[in-house]
């Protein structure tokens, strides 16, 4: 425990400051929220590389909850779908579903190039297409995959802030 | 009864209803500056609330009554607590039903209600939570029963306004065997009956570890913002009856002149409480689900030998 401590002083804040607020209007519903929203994660079929920005813009470098933007457990709970990877057969249904699930007003964000246009899964047997196809995409993130600067600015144009 | 009291009832009311958000924001800062992170702010809960209030309600399909009560009972009883509970004055016109056990009951009425909602989604998750939930429910209520009978017997009575008032009186009972054992053992139940780091993790995402958090999982909208604000203040409440059984100085009496005073008092020494709560989370992990109950009963055994103690310590 002491060790814990010594290295909490030591270490200090590690964020980095915060970037100028990007510009751009505030897609779909978005506007609604003002200062807080609730994203739930849905993999349709990633190969985990967004998982693994999406989890440092989270981390405490870029820190993205300090924008108001929060992970939860379930979509109920849930402002914003954060949707990674080309739809597979499988998980089409449960996508649509989940989609469902999130009470109005609600914002669709499809992170990556596969969430986009399938990337490099385009027209492999198991995929059904891009996330667009399933429910409707109010913001894109492209880059294979994005940087987690890029999800930050993403999630900075939902909560305004 | 005085206008004093009546007045301390009400502002000690709207305190915990207003600031309790507040305080799970600064628990939260505190968790975040600790861990390198910048934090949200301590507004951040009520901004998510404000926005929670505007969103579409939906209730599952299949459920019933119950669960669209359940909020409103979990919030009405933290209301209730909230007001009964010495948090800012002894002398509250609701001083009569300042019970230990009907206070600790009002708190069990809202848990057991949520479970009961958690189990009416029919849902995996709402039914192990609310399983879970019973569990801790029934190893946290006899540890708390007993360590404020153990504090209520040296006064020879149950009611918390009593209590406190004589803690306030005869400082030095603070440093005796009773209060101390006491002290350990309700400072564990708090934790379990918050639904904190080691007992339960808050801000888990993961299904299988959740225990309050699986009950809630379907709530959305103005609900879900019902079941956390009533969460927020029964924290709040916990808290600040800790606080006051064990540090009561700054509590106002019948003097309007000390209100101001109390709730100056009351705010720091929640604060300093839930950011030390907060503080000493990050040096934890989440205990295994079957070793909590080992730790509570731990705490039951220091509950009964502040007990014992109380007894023996007593004197003729």
């Amino acid at each position: 425990m002491r060790e814990l401590l010594r290295k909490i002083i030591r270490t200090g804040r590690v964020a980095e400051d915060p970037p100028a607020r990007p510009r751009g209007t505030v897609p779909g519903a978005a506007g609604e929220l003002r200062g807080s929203v609730q994203i739930r994660h849905v993999d349709a079929g990633s190969c985990n590389g967004c998982e693994v920005e999406i989890a440092s813009a989270f981390g405490p470098v870029h820190d993205a909850e300090r924008y108001g933007a929060r992970l939860v457990a379930s979509p109920r709970h849930a402002d914003a779908l954060l949707v990674t990877g080309p739809v597979t057969r499988n998980m089409r249904v449960a996508l649509r579903r989940t989609y469902e699930a999130v009470p109005e007003p609600k914002v669709v964000v499809a992170l990556g190039d596969c969430a986009r246009g399938c990337g490099v899964f385009a027209e492999a047997y198991g995929v059904a297409g891009p996330v667009d196809d399933v429910v409707p995409v109010d913001a894109e993130v492209p880059g294979c995959p994005p940087e987690p600067e890029a999800i930050v600015a993403a999630l900075r144009g939902l909560t305004g802030r | 009864m005085s206008a004093a009291g009546t007045v301390g009832a009400v502002a000690q009311v709207l305190l915990v209803a207003a600031g309790a958000p507040l305080l799970v924001g600064v628990m939260r800062q505190v968790r975040a500056r600790l861990e390198g992170r910048a934090g949200a702010g301590v507004a951040q809960p009520w901004r998510d609330l404000r926005k929670l209030l505007r969103k579409e309600p939906i209730a599952p399909h299949g459920t019933g009554v119950l669960f669209r009560a359940a909020p409103l009972v979990l919030a009405g009883a933290a209301l209730v607590a909230a007001g009964v509970v010495p948090l800012v004055t002894t002398a509250s016109p609701l001083d009569g039903i300042a019970d230990l056990f009907a206070v600790i009951a009002l708190l069990a009425l809202g848990t057991v209600f949520l479970a009961l909602a958690g189990l009416d989604t029919a849902t995996a998750f709402g039914g192990m939570g609310a399983s879970r939930e019973m569990v801790v429910l029934a190893l946290v209520e006899p540890t708390i029963l007993l360590s404020v009978f153990a504090l209520s017997a040296r006064v020879g009575s149950t009611n918390l306004g009593e209590i406190v008032t004589t803690t306030l009186h005869d400082p030095q009972l603070v440093v005796s065997p009773v209060s101390l054992l006491a002290a350990v053992a309700l400072a564990i139940v708090t934790i379990a009956e918050t639904g904190r780091i080691p007992v339960d993790n808050p801000s888990t995402h993961l299904e299988l570890t959740m225990i309050h958090e699986a009950m809630v999982l379907e709530y959305a909208g103005p609900d879900l913002a019902l079941v956390e604000w009533a969460s927020a203040m029964r924290l709040t409440v916990l808290l600040g009856l800790f606080a006051n059984l064990f540090a009561p100085w700054g509590i106002a009496g019948t003097s309007l002149l000390m209100l101001p005073v109390a709730l100056l008092a009351f705010s720091a020494k929640v604060v300093v409480l839930g950011g030390a709560l907060a503080a000493g989370e990050v040096f934890m992990a989440k205990l295994r689900m079957f070793r909590v109950p080992e730790l509570l009963a731990g705490s039951f055994l220091m509950a009964l030998l502040a007990v014992a103690a109380s007894f023996f310590l007593a004197g003729p």
